[in-house]
């Protein structure tokens, strides 16, 4: 109960610190729920609509990686961008050093695409395979087609985008490895519970997690909200 | 001018080394019905995606107006937005039906095509279900849509692949009739596919009897019923098996 009127009191002074974490979470697993959708949509698409020799094989990796625990792929991040590690020796600009923001989109990125693409792959399963041979009888071309079965399969690619941005804005553990959980730098909603808990401050760990169940509603429910008519049928 | 819409030398088709398909001469006349007649297994439904070069053909030459379109030369786009097929079973889009029949000219890049979309809609009857889901429509109702959709395209060519067979005889009619009047009014070239004999000598002009993917027999609508050269022609004809 303490935990539930500290939240709504963090919420209702605008409580800097509150909101600087919040802002952080939303725009880490935003971005990485964005690069998600540009990879795993057009891939979901060409595996479930396609036969290619090798498909089986992208598939089965596909479905491992749907169900990768996220403190493994920190753990495979931190050692590829690590000073040491084969990423980090490059020094290059386009890859992000250890705990910043970007290692932690990198990470979440790699949890959510199999979701995002594995999902979308069966919603375009599960569209009418005659669809594709009358729209193309319209005049459709290969990718007018793509739309078409895209647009169809819409309520699954919706699920797919909400499935992948469920993992990611509820993780910690591929955060915590990559990112540290450094105040005003790194520090997200999920570590920010792990580190109120610890240090004994449950009220205040109870009231983020209070907001991080607001929060990934309020996306839901807008994301919905967007599938409109569809969803009610 | 030419006469001939289509026209096919030595096509063949193979699906895993199979031979289905085997049609050495066929032309296909401007503005005509021809109905393509046989049983299940035939090839018509085959021949049909050529004619709307959704698949190419194994071997020869398929003429189009004046392109071609043969194993490695595919059809050029804008030909190939110059016909269209209404299926057995309408695949409809999961939109209201107004969106279903301007899809096509969507496609094209048309966008301001209300009029057409309209009109297409009030030739098969059902300019007041517009706005109705297309998921809400009847069998009937959906294949008339289907065949909406066709119509606001203004094909050259409109393919026909059994497009009645699992209507009730008012559909039937509904859509023999729409089909002819698209025929005499705006002289869009027609090929239909049926196994129903009747409804084949109530609309074509010639009609060609297709059996294990052969031309057995390619005749003008009375002498084909009238006075069948070919014995298995005939046979069909009378409503037996021909195996």
């Amino acid at each position: 109960m303490g935990g539930l009127l500290e939240a709504i009191r963090l919420i209702i002074t605008l409580d800097s610190a509150l909101f600087e974490i919040v802002g952080l979470s939303l725009r880490v697993s935003g971005t990485a729920l964005l690069f998600s959708i540009l990879i795993g949509i057009p891939l979901g698409a060409v595996l479930g609509m396609s036969r290619f020799l090798g498909r089986k094989m992208v598939v089965a990796l596909l479905y491992t990686g749907m169900g990768f625990p996220p403190v493994v792929v920190g753990l495979f991040v931190y050692l590829m961008l690590s000073r040491s590690g084969p990423l980090g020796q490059l020094d290059s600009p386009l890859i992000p050093a250890l705990f910043t923001p970007a290692a932690m989109v990198a990470a979440q990125t790699i949890i959510s695409f199999p979701l995002v693409a594995g999902f979308t792959m069966a919603a375009v399963m599960g569209v009418d395979p005659h669809l594709r041979q009358q729209v193309q009888a319209l005049g459709a071309t290969k990718w007018q087609t793509t739309m078409a079965v895209l647009s169809e399969a819409r309520v699954g690619v919706i699920v797919a985008i909400i499935a992948g941005f469920g993992a990611i804005i509820s993780e910690v553990g591929a955060v915590m490895m990559v990112g540290g959980n450094i105040e005003h730098s790194t520090r997200v909603l999920t570590t920010a519970i792990v580190l109120e808990t610890r240090k004994g401050n449950f009220d205040l760990a109870v009231a983020i997690g209070v907001v991080l169940l607001g929060l990934a509603f309020i996306t839901n429910a807008a994301v919905l909200g967007l599938q409109g008519r569809t969803f009610d049928e | 001018m030419n006469d001939f819409i289509y026209r096919l030398q030595n096509v063949a088709k193979d699906y895993d080394g199979r031979r289905v398909l085997q049609v050495d001469n066929l032309k296909i006349g401007r503005g005509e019905i021809f109905g393509l007649v046989g049983p299940s297994g035939a090839g018509k439904s085959t021949l049909l995606r050529l004619f709307n070069f959704l698949e190419s053909p194994t071997t020869g030459r398929i003429r189009f107006l004046d392109a071609e379109f043969g194993a490695n030369q595919p059809m050029p786009l804008a030909y190939r937005r110059r016909v269209t097929t209404v299926f057995q079973r309408p695949v409809l889009l999961n939109r209201s039906v107004r969106s279903n029949v301007s899809y096509g000219l969507r496609l094209r890049g048309q966008r301001n095509a209300d009029r057409r979309v309209e009109a297409a809609l009030e030739q098969v009857g059902l300019q007041q279900l517009m706005r109705q889901r297309a998921r809400t429509l009847s069998g009937g109702e959906a294949q008339r849509v289907a065949l909406a959709r066709a119509i606001a395209l203004q094909p050259d060519v409109l393919l026909l692949d059994e497009p009645t067979a699992n209507l009730d005889p008012y559909n039937i009619g509904l859509i023999e009739e729409i089909v002819q009047t698209l025929n005499q009014e705006r002289g869009t070239t027609v090929v239909l596919v049926t196994h129903n004999v009747f409804q084949a000598k109530r609309m074509a002009h010639r009609v060609a009897f297709l059996l294990d993917g052969q031309m057995v027999e390619d005749a003008g609508v009375e002498r084909f019923f009238d006075a069948p050269q070919d014995p298995r022609t005939a046979a069909f004809v009378r409503g037996e098996m021909v195996y």
